[in-house]
């Protein structure tokens, strides 16, 4: 490098200059692949319904192949995919050239991804809501199944009986979800028992539900004597299946508070405890409730664990320490496993008990959003 | 309020790496201290040695005595929680609690602690450390508000509110004004002027024309090399330390001309 002083040969050997220069094997290379200007590189684009018509042809070979031939179904929309998807990125090639056309092609493959994972949801929602709504009536929700043989009858101590059991889990889990999160990443640190405990809540989450029923039975076996079927044996099983899920929510969200949140909080002479209190756990309230709620909605479902531990009953039990409860997905299986007579009526019921089950939760997951939007820290 | 500190032989470790070594320093109160120095020679870790925030990341402890009006805030029963108190701080980045209203972050410190104040004294409160804080004019009239809504400079103004509405003796500011536009960073260098009547202030800054516009005394931090530790190696009046220094890496630095 010339020092500023010496004026004599400085522009030859400007670092710029040496672009070109032959003693400069890389700075040839560059040269090679200058990009393209600006000007060459651009180009027309196709119409915004070319996505829109290439999924009609699609549709229409496909619908086509189906008419004419007798081809399977399945077979006809794979070739009718494929005409679309060919002829969209043919197009694509031809007007836009080709780095347009392998972005067109991929994200085609995308949408399609898309709709194949969305298919079996969209089945079930389907099937569960035409079949569902025959009994999705007042009756179904105010009246058990007491003294009730053919027709009529309802869920509503099924009902009951799912909220009191997954709210009694609740109460059981949260506290302990939340305290095991706190002391992960608040207290534990690195050292040997959170690491202990890191695993076995792993483990947990891996936890077959049916094995969660059968150790809630054994405890209760093991305390009460054989024979028990009470609503707080299932909200125990349920609660082996949801603390890993809050600890792992809870968990994330405390590890994604700010660090000088705590650290000013410590400066105005907080002490850690306070602190947790009253800085951490605000800041997180929102991704914890949203947590906490998703874990209510993936047990509220369970079937196998409250299957071994709260039984079924026909009359509606409010008191979870006493005696068998009915819950939504036991007393579906039920209806649909063992039909009276008519049959038509059992199965009824069980097609509305799993609809009920959908919208709560969705209505869960729905809240949960809510939730975390109302409690999110704001700037205005 | 304002006390000295007096600090000796203080020696500061993370874990057994010896970040900042054998500093003797006297804080003269009612004065601004500025400590200057390049990255890494440990400016913020002695900063924190003030207030025992140091001690708050695991395995980090130090040897020495710091002393604060004839107590050694590391002597045997002293409670960090009790010096963090007494000496205040304000970090880098602004940052208000995101949960709390501009009226609530300024009373953070009483309400985090569950002190219970009637509604006027908190009114008083929350107004006597915004004017100190040379923020009330601007937001008078929108104290619910989160105080996260607030641009750089007056969440940085809030937080020193928020410093000061505990009362403590000593403020201990950590590059204050690094995030902050120009603009905001003169009203911050106003404002320290304004509260070096009342309280010990020590500053860790990047701005050479910073800690010689605002602070009397300067010490300056260098380090020898990666891993090894840094050390005070010059303290003096700012109008020494920026004309006459005794020692050459403090005249290099000070003139621009490091390394
Ligand atoms: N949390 C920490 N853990 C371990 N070492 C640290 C930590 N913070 C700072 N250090 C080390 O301490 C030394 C001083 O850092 P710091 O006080 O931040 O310097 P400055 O504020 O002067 O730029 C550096 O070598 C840095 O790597
Ligand atoms: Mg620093």
């Amino acid at each position: 490098m010339s020092s500023p002083n010496d004026t004599g040969t400085r522009t030859e050997d400007r670092p710029g200059d040496g672009r070109t220069s032959p003693e400069d094997p890389g700075a040839a290379v560059l040269t090679r692949y200058q990009p393209p200007s600006l000007a060459a590189s651009m180009h027309a684009s196709l119409p915004r319904w070319a996505g829109a018509a290439a999924s009609a042809l699609g549709v229409l070979v496909a619908a086509a192949l189906v008419a004419v031939t007798d081809v399977h179904v399945a077979l006809a929309v794979v070739v009718g995919a494929v005409v679309g998807v060919a002829a969209f990125v043919v197009a694509s090639r031809v007007v836009e050239g080709e780095r347009a056309a392998t972005d067109r092609f991929v994200t085609a493959l995308v949408t399609m991804a898309f709709v194949v994972a969305l298919l079996p949801l969209v089945s079930v929602v389907w099937t569960t809501v035409s079949r569902g709504l025959a009994r999705f009536d007042g009756a179904f929700f105010t009246q058990s199944m007491y003294n009730v043989i053919g027709e009529g009858g309802g869920a509503y101590h099924a009902i009951m009986g799912t909220l009191i059991i997954t709210g009694v889990a609740t109460l059981i889990s949260v506290p302990i979800g939340t305290l095991t999160a706190i002391y992960l990443v608040e207290y534990g640190g690195d050292n040997r028992l959170s690491k202990v405990i890191t695993f076995l809540v792993d483990v947990m989450t891996g936890i077959p539900s049916i094995v969660a029923g059968l150790f809630s039975l054994a405890l209760f076996t093991l305390v009460l004597g054989p024979g028990y079927r009470l609503g707080v044996m299932g909200s125990v099983a349920l609660s082996v299946l949801m603390i890993p899920i809050v600890v792992r929510a809870v968990e994330e969200m405390l590890r994604i508070v700010p660090a000088r949140l705590r650290e000013s909080s410590y400066a105005l002479g907080v002490p850690k405890w306070l602190t947790i209190v009253k800085v951490v756990l605000p800041t997180a309230a929102s991704g914890i409730a949203s947590g906490v709620v998703i874990a209510i909605a993936r047990v509220m479902g369970e079937t196998a664990p409250l299957l071994v531990t709260v039984g079924l009953t026909a009359s509606t039990n409010f008191n979870p320490f006493e005696g068998r409860m009915a819950v939504l997905p036991v007393f579906a299986y039920y209806q649909i496993i063992t039909p009276g007579i008519p049959p038509q009526a059992f199965i009824d019921r069980a097609w509305t008990s799993a609809l009920l089950l959908i919208l709560f939760v969705m209505v869960l997951n729905v809240g949960a959003r809510v939730l975390a939007r109302a409690l999110a820290p704001k700037t205005r | 309020m304002s006390r000295q500190i007096d600090v000796s032989d203080l020696d500061i470790y993370y874990g057994s790496f010896l970040a900042v070594e054998k500093v003797t320093m006297e804080i003269k109160p009612r004065s601004i201290t500025a400590l200057i120095g390049p990255s890494g020679c440990g400016k913020s870790t002695f900063l924190r040695s003030l207030n025992r925030m140091h001690e708050v990341i695991p395995g980090a402890r130090v040897e020495g005595k710091v002393v604060l009006d004839g107590q050694d805030l590391y002597g045997p029963g002293v409670d960090p929680v009790a010096v963090r108190r007494s000496v205040g701080m304000v970090f880098q980045n602004p940052n208000p609690f995101p949960t709390m209203s501009i009226y609530d972050n300024v009373l953070a410190g009483m309400r985090l602690n569950n002190k219970r104040l009637k509604r006027s004294e908190a009114d008083a409160v929350v107004e006597h450390s915004l004017r100190g804080a040379n923020l009330w004019k601007e937001v008078q009239d929108r104290l619910d508000r989160p105080g996260a809504g607030l641009s750089g400079g007056q969440q940085q103004r809030l937080c020193i509110a928020r410093a000061i509405a505990v009362q403590p003796q000593v403020l201990l500011m950590d590059e204050p004004c690094s995030a902050l536009d120009p603009i905001s960073t003169l009203a911050i260098e106003d404002l320290m002027g304004e509260l070096k009547k009342e309280y010990t202030i020590v500053i860790v800054t990047h701005n050479m024309q910073q800690a010689s516009r605002v602070s009397d005394r300067t010490g300056f931090f260098n380090i020898e090399g990666t891993g090894k530790p840094g050390k005070l190696v010059e303290m003096d009046a700012t109008d020494t330390i920026f004309s006459n220094p005794s020692v050459k890496a403090t005249e290099d630095y000070v003139s621009g001309r490091f390394g």
